[in-house]
């Protein structure tokens, strides 16, 4: 893997391929769970986490996989990867495995990992495919953190709140009151709340690739546009 | 044909292997992860009764000091549950009983009390909802300290007509836009301790053989 391409990748997946922004894929947890900034940015990391192992899974057995049942077999794999997951969350993350509940099975459907391991994963080598399924992560993660910050700050006037699970009684007081006696935004915080948060996000993404396109109007602008959701 | 045949033979036991290594490394995750999900999953339980009974005032293992109690229509449930006893000196101090609201504003809440012998609450907190966020999640003890209204509360002090909302002339505090949520609460409670009254002496009296594995 060379340098160039493990840039291409990187920029692929948390920019240009955004799997939140651009995919538009795996919206159900996207929606659901970005209500605060740790719920959004803890379902993030275990995501990332899921398609990272099960794109490096992928990508060495790809060769013994009879093309028939390629989907039926990663869809295994990454069954077998969400349940271990899962088994560990219950079993050294319980206040956080409890907050994110049904979201965490979930990430078996979430489309985007066997998006990732059947466009990517099943025609790569091992440490490109991981390296993408990361990096897809992480762009997922970035969308999900700003997505559950922006809903957070507007609908409770907090930042971090339920950091506890995590760390513990004592990270409670790392909660911050971004807006002091704050009365709450319910639209913001329940479903709608997402929607129009991420429609928000979309169109400052793509504000920014048009601005940048027309600062290099040399160049033809054919790349910036959002290539159409897939899935 | 005999081509095909062999073909599909291939590919079926090929997925035969994947599945057979799926189940064996989640199997290995079961096993090893079993033991500490369970005292997990206890340690929250216990963390949770600690809010309802000061640990001191009993000094029985309460994990273990179990009633195996069937579903009952009193509780809201639809399968068996576990009550805990708490005792001092051998003598019965509280029962901590689960019980389901059934008809929240979005689904079931699930409740855990503790109940003295004399028919006295010595607390509610809620283990599980779906009600609305900002509105209905009051009950909730981490969003605010309604549900501290029942502790002390009995049935002896206060008659069936009282166990209401303020609004339908009864004794408890609600937030304006969301009383669906607490009167589930409270009647669900009431009909709880209805429950403890008609079966008080059995509720004590532990199950002779501790039930292996902890429910969750």
């Amino acid at each position: 893997m060379t340098l160039t391409e493990m840039k291409d990748i990187a920029y692929n997946g948390l920019w240009k391929q955004n799997p939140g922004l651009v995919q538009l894929l795996g919206l159900c947890p996207l929606l659901a769970v970005s209500n605060t900034l740790v719920n959004a940015v803890s379902l993030g990391l275990a995501t990332t986490l899921v398609m990272t192992l099960s794109s490096a899974t992928v990508a060495p057995v790809r060769s013994y996989v009879p093309n028939e049942i390629r989907i039926p077999v990663f869809v295994l794999i990454i069954a077998v990867l969400v349940t271990v997951v899962q088994y560990l969350m219950n079993a050294y993350l319980y206040g956080l495995y409890i907050v994110l509940g049904i979201f965490v099975p979930l990430i078996v459907t979430n489309c985007i990992v066997l998006a990732r391991a059947e466009s990517f994963a099943s025609k790569n080598p091992v440490l490109p495919s991981a390296f993408d399924g990361m990096m897809m992560g992480l762009g997922l993660t970035a969308v999900l953190a700003v997505l559950g910050g922006l809903r957070e700050i507007v609908g409770k006037g907090t930042l971090l709140s339920g950091i506890d699970l995590l760390f513990g009684e004592q990270a409670k007081a790392w909660v911050i009151p971004v807006i002091p006696d704050y009365h709450g935004f319910l639209l913001a915080i329940l479903p709608p709340g997402a929607f129009i948060g991420l429609g928000l996000i979309i169109a400052a993404k793509n504000w920014l690739d048009l601005r940048a396109s027309k600062k290099v109007s040399s160049t033809p602008a054919s790349e910036t546009l959002p290539e159409a959701a897939q899935g | 044909m005999k081509r095909i045949a062999r073909s599909s033979l291939q590919t079926a036991v090929n997925l035969v292997f994947f599945a057979i290594i799926g189940t064996a490394i989640l199997s290995a995750t079961y096993y090893l992860t079993r033991d500490t999900i369970a005292a997990t999953v206890e340690k929250a339980k216990l963390k949770l009764v600690s809010q309802l009974l000061p640990p001191s005032s009993y000094d029985n293992d309460i994990m273990q000091d179990i009633h195996t109690v069937a579903a009952d229509e009193m509780l809201g449930t639809d399968e068996a549950t576990q009550a805990h006893i708490a005792r001092r000196d051998g003598q019965p101090v509280a029962v901590v009983l689960e019980a389901v609201a059934p008809d929240g504003y979005s689904g079931k809440i699930a409740l855990i009390m503790a109940i003295h012998p004399d028919g006295s609450l010595g607390g509610v907190r809620v283990v599980n909802h779906n009600e609305t966020p900002g509105l209905g999640d009051y009950i909730d003890i981490a969003k605010h300290d309604w549900i501290k209204t029942f502790d002390g509360r009995s049935r002896t002090l206060f008659k069936d007509e009282m166990w209401k909302v303020r609004k339908d002339g009864g004794m408890f505090d609600y937030m304006a836009g969301a009383t669906v949520t607490p009167r589930a609460v409270i009647k669900a409670v009431n009909r709880a301790l209805q429950y403890f009254e008609a079966h008080r002496d059995e509720l004590f009296i532990a199950d002779a053989q501790p039930a292996k594995g902890a429910r969750k």
